[in-house]
């Protein structure tokens, strides 16, 4: 099949053969597991249980609320410690709302939903049931509930599905080993996707540098004529879903628009996998596939975890840490958050945990910007990095977003080759976030403004209907005192609007 | 245990080129030419060299310590070092030593350091300080001499060249014109250049370098050797080179046509002055020339239009310096008109149009 060019990009030093050879371990159970209520984009999900209650494995113990939220499982059978704040996953470090669950031991699974005995005969929304109650979320990093996202073959005509496993991240290799060993399992997950969201294409997508992935998936997908296996270049960041869909279609999905919109749907090998799982066995979401790895760790591995088990027990089971690490890293080291200490849980969203040593970083401070160049012609999304820098540098945030600032999604490309080693995407990062909390004040005002004027037009219309009910009462007062009538009618009607003024 | 604080935001990998090293490369690149040039033009030019990128470095230290910035760090980048490098090869190579050294002052005081040092700059520091001098002393400034490579009879000694450089004794037997002051001073008295051109060094001797010049002026070969390697290592790409050489060949070819008494070839447009150092070195300062590849483009093609108008119709026998300091002025507004277009949108920021799929 022909590809199109993607504009841009890098190619970092991959380092995949650190874990990529690695067949993937089951996690010991550990003494506890940390389930956080909020695992994904959305609102958090609702909490089912309560300290001291006994859980067996897969039961929901919370459930989804809202539009875009999903539910959490029990990863194991065990009793509920208590419900509390614990550290979250996230570079602020700040808590949020957790279960915290003590394994018996006996690994127990809980009654679950009868599997869809035919899923291809079964229709969409009986299968967009299931995966929304086994809150499935996006495995590739983002954690978008895919429930929402199967979704869209209602809205909008769709014609491919989009299996994306270029894991163009460097380091990460659980996509690569999900593939080698599941192949089936992904396969027949992406069938039922597919079915879902009635499109009659499947193309899965690998990076070449993942050989025997695309051989194996290829001669699982070869029984099915509608599944093409597609190895795309190895080139950061091919699997970014805007530009993967434009190596395979060629058009690049507008600004503001999905690419839902060119009839492409594209969800994560592991999603697929986890639908199989959910579909097929009634099973929930529990477990992930871990790329623990990084110079710093002594044995780096490819782990089957539970969600919910500590990023400590993880690094423990790689056998601890050969030297310091100088950053630990929640997913690949270019779009990775750093973690804020080792106590935190693993959730479905973790693609890799990295302990990264300050050579492989190389970071170094930065000097000052030679106008090389280099981030102009790398960036894949077409902006000028060194022009918004200098824009967000003297705080001029209004001329980084005419540039384009907020068209940026991270990917990293431009901190990584600079010479000068100008964190621009750190500004990048500080520019959207600003940004974003002056559209919300901005909103707030207007809605304030708004709710203000709605207030006036009320007042107003409680006032006319005073006076409408006084003068229907005039007559009678008329012939009683008639010099008097004007004044106190008005006085009445300002006492009327002070009294809904306070109020 | 504890980790180490989050400071700041990915990516936590970096690539491995830096500032220091990309001006290493450069230097690395000039090496072979200017070893040629300082062998062929012997003792004088080496004091000449060694004053220039001294004053540079020294002027920089000055700055920056001025500035309250720090220097030793600094210094270490080597920016200084590549734009006294610059700046010597640009010079007549017997030019006495305070050439250099003014030279130095308005290059890094001036062009760097007022407009607030290192990627600041507007113009080109080594041009800079080339064209003050040229406009200042026109005279010091265009004294060329035929090559005297170290050694050779005739050419002077150690003893002798601290004359020349640090007592301005250029012995008049000595200078010769370069050929592209030949041919302007030819064609004032009214001979055309059919005529002129028979003295001129041939293709050959303009290629290899021998003949009067700057340094930087000569051995078309070893620079040309140093440009491919800068591309080679993804330094600097073809854009500029190329759009440079390319229009100044062209309408150099252009006009010859069409009157080959009054327009050199285009050829010799390109093996003479300072065309090939210009296209790969000079114009080519990431500083001072525009970001985007489409820039670079319009760029080149500026510089190579401006340098033969300058060459024909202007005073000065070559106009490379000018011409890249014209242009120099223009790149914020070309970067402007040539940023690239954003994914997902058209030239004018506004989302594309839903295409439908093919």
């Amino acid at each position: 099949m022909k590809l199109f060019p993607i504009r841009g990009g890098i190619h970092p030093d991959y380092r995949k053969e650190l874990t990529s050879e690695k067949a993937i371990v089951a996690l010991p159970l550990p003494a506890a597991l940390y389930i956080p209520l909020q695992q994904h984009i959305g609102a958090p999900a609702e909490v089912l249980v309560a300290e001291g209650e006994m859980v067996k494995k897969g039961q929901m113990i919370a459930r989804n609320q809202g539009a875009v939220s999903a539910s959490q499982h029990a990863p194991t059978s065990g009793r509920i410690r208590t419900v509390t704040e614990v550290t979250a996953p996230h570079p602020s470090g700040l808590p949020q709302t957790t279960v915290i669950l003590e394994p018996d031991g006996k690994d127990e699974w809980g009654e679950l939903p009868e599997p869809i005995a035919d899923p291809f005969a079964a229709d969409a929304h009986a299968i967009n049931g299931r995966v929304a109650r086994s809150g499935i979320v996006g495995m590739g990093g983002a954690a978008f509930p895919s429930a929402i996202k199967l979704n869209l073959g209602e809205q909008k005509k769709l014609d491919t599905l989009l299996l994306n496993g270029a894991e163009c991240e460097p380091y990460l290799t659980c996509d690569d080993r999900v593939m080698r060993e599941y192949p089936d399992e992904i396969i027949d997950g992406a069938r039922i996707m597919a079915h879902a969201l009635g499109t009659p294409r499947i193309v899965i997508c690998i990076e070449q540098n993942k050989p025997q992935a695309i051989e194996i998936m290829t001669r699982a997908a070869s029984t099915f004529a509608a599944i093409e296996v597609i190895p795309v270049p190895v080139q950061y960041p091919m699997g970014s879903e805007r530009h993967l869909v434009q190596a395979i279609t060629g058009i690049e999905t507008p600004a503001r628009k999905l690419t839902a919109d060119l009839g492409v749907v594209v969800h994560n090998v592991s999603t697929a996998r986890a639908v199989h799982h959910a579909v097929r066995f009634g099973r929930p979401l529990v477990a992930r596939v871990v790329t623990v790895s990084g110079g710093a760790l002594r044995e780096p591995k490819n782990i089957l975890t539970p969600i919910g088990a500590r990023v400590a027990d993880l690094v423990e089971f790689c056998g601890g840490f050969s030297a310091r690490p100088e950053s630990v890293v929640n997913g690949g080291p270019m779009m990775g958050q750093p973690l804020p200490s080792l106590d935190v849980p693993v959730v479905k969203g973790t693609s890799g945990i990295l302990a990264l040593t300050a050579e492989e970083i190389n970071d170094r401070p930065a000097s000052a910007c030679i106008r090389c160049g280099s981030c102009v012609t790398i960036c894949p999304c077409g902006l000028s990095p060194v022009e918004m820098s200098a824009f967000i540098r003297k705080d001029n945030l209004e001329g980084a977003a005419k540039l384009g600032v907020m068209d940026c999604f991270s990917c990293g490309s431009c901190s990584y080759v600079c010479p000068s080693h100008v964190p621009l995407v750190h500004y990048f990062n500080y520019a959207k976030g600003a940004l974003n909390d002056l559209e919300r004040e901005r909103s707030k005002n207007e809605r304030i403004k708004t709710l203000a004027e709605v207030r006036i037009i009320r007042i107003e219309k409680a006032t006319e209907a005073k006076r409408a009910a006084l003068a229907a009462r005039k007559p009678a007062s008329d012939t009683a005192s008639p010099g008097n009538s004007p004044s106190s009618n008005s006085d009445e009607a300002k006492a009327a609007t002070d009294e809904k003024a306070n109020a | 245990m504890s980790i180490a604080t989050v400071k700041k935001s990915g990516p936590f990998a970096h690539g491995t080129s830096s500032v220091q090293k990309t001006m290493f490369l450069v230097l690395l690149a000039l090496t072979p030419a200017t070893v040629f040039n300082l062998y062929l033009f012997g003792w004088p030019a080496i004091l000449l060299f060694a004053v220039t990128v001294g004053a540079c470095v020294a002027v920089e230290a000055g700055c920056l310590a001025l500035a309250g910035k720090p220097v030793k760090v600094t210094l270490a980048d080597c920016s200084a070092i590549l734009t006294g490098w610059l700046l010597a090869m640009s010079l007549p190579p017997w030019a006495p030593w305070w050439i250099g050294v003014l030279g130095a002052i308005f290059a890094i005081a001036l062009a760097k350091h007022a407009f607030g040092g290192l990627g600041q700059n507007v113009f080109n520091p080594a041009m800079v300080g080339r064209t003050v001098m040229l406009i200042s002393f026109p005279v010091a400034m265009t004294i060329w001499v035929a090559p005297h490579p170290l050694f050779s009879a005739g050419a002077p000694g150690l003893f002798e060249a601290f004359a020349i450089t640090f007592g301005g004794n250029v012995p008049d037997t000595m200078s010769a014109a370069s050929a592209l002051g030949h041919i302007k001073t030819e064609l004032s008295r009214g001979i055309p250049v059919t005529q002129s051109m028979a003295q001129v060094p041939d293709l050959m001797d303009m290629t290899l370098g021998y003949r009067a010049g700057s340094m930087g002026e000569t051995s078309l070969l070893l620079i040309l050797a140093g440009g491919l390697f800068l591309m080679a290592k993804r330094i600097i790409s073809w854009h500029i080179p190329v759009s440079m050489m390319g229009s100044l060949f062209l309408i150099a070819a252009l006009f010859h046509a069409i009157d080959p008494a009054r327009f050199t070839s285009g050829t010799f447009h390109l093996v003479s002055g300072a065309t090939f150092l210009g296209a790969f070195f000079i114009a080519t300062d990431y500083v001072t020339s525009p970001v985007s590849k489409s820039g670079q483009l319009i760029f080149g093609i500026g510089v190579g239009l401006l340098t033969w108008s300058i060459r024909n119709f202007a005073g000065y026998p070559e106009g490379m310096a000018f011409a890249v300091l014209l242009m120099n002025s223009l790149s914020p507004i070309i970067d402007q008109y040539t940023r690239p277009r954003a994914f997902g949108r058209n030239r004018k920021g506004e989302p594309l149009p839903l295409e439908k799929k093919p």
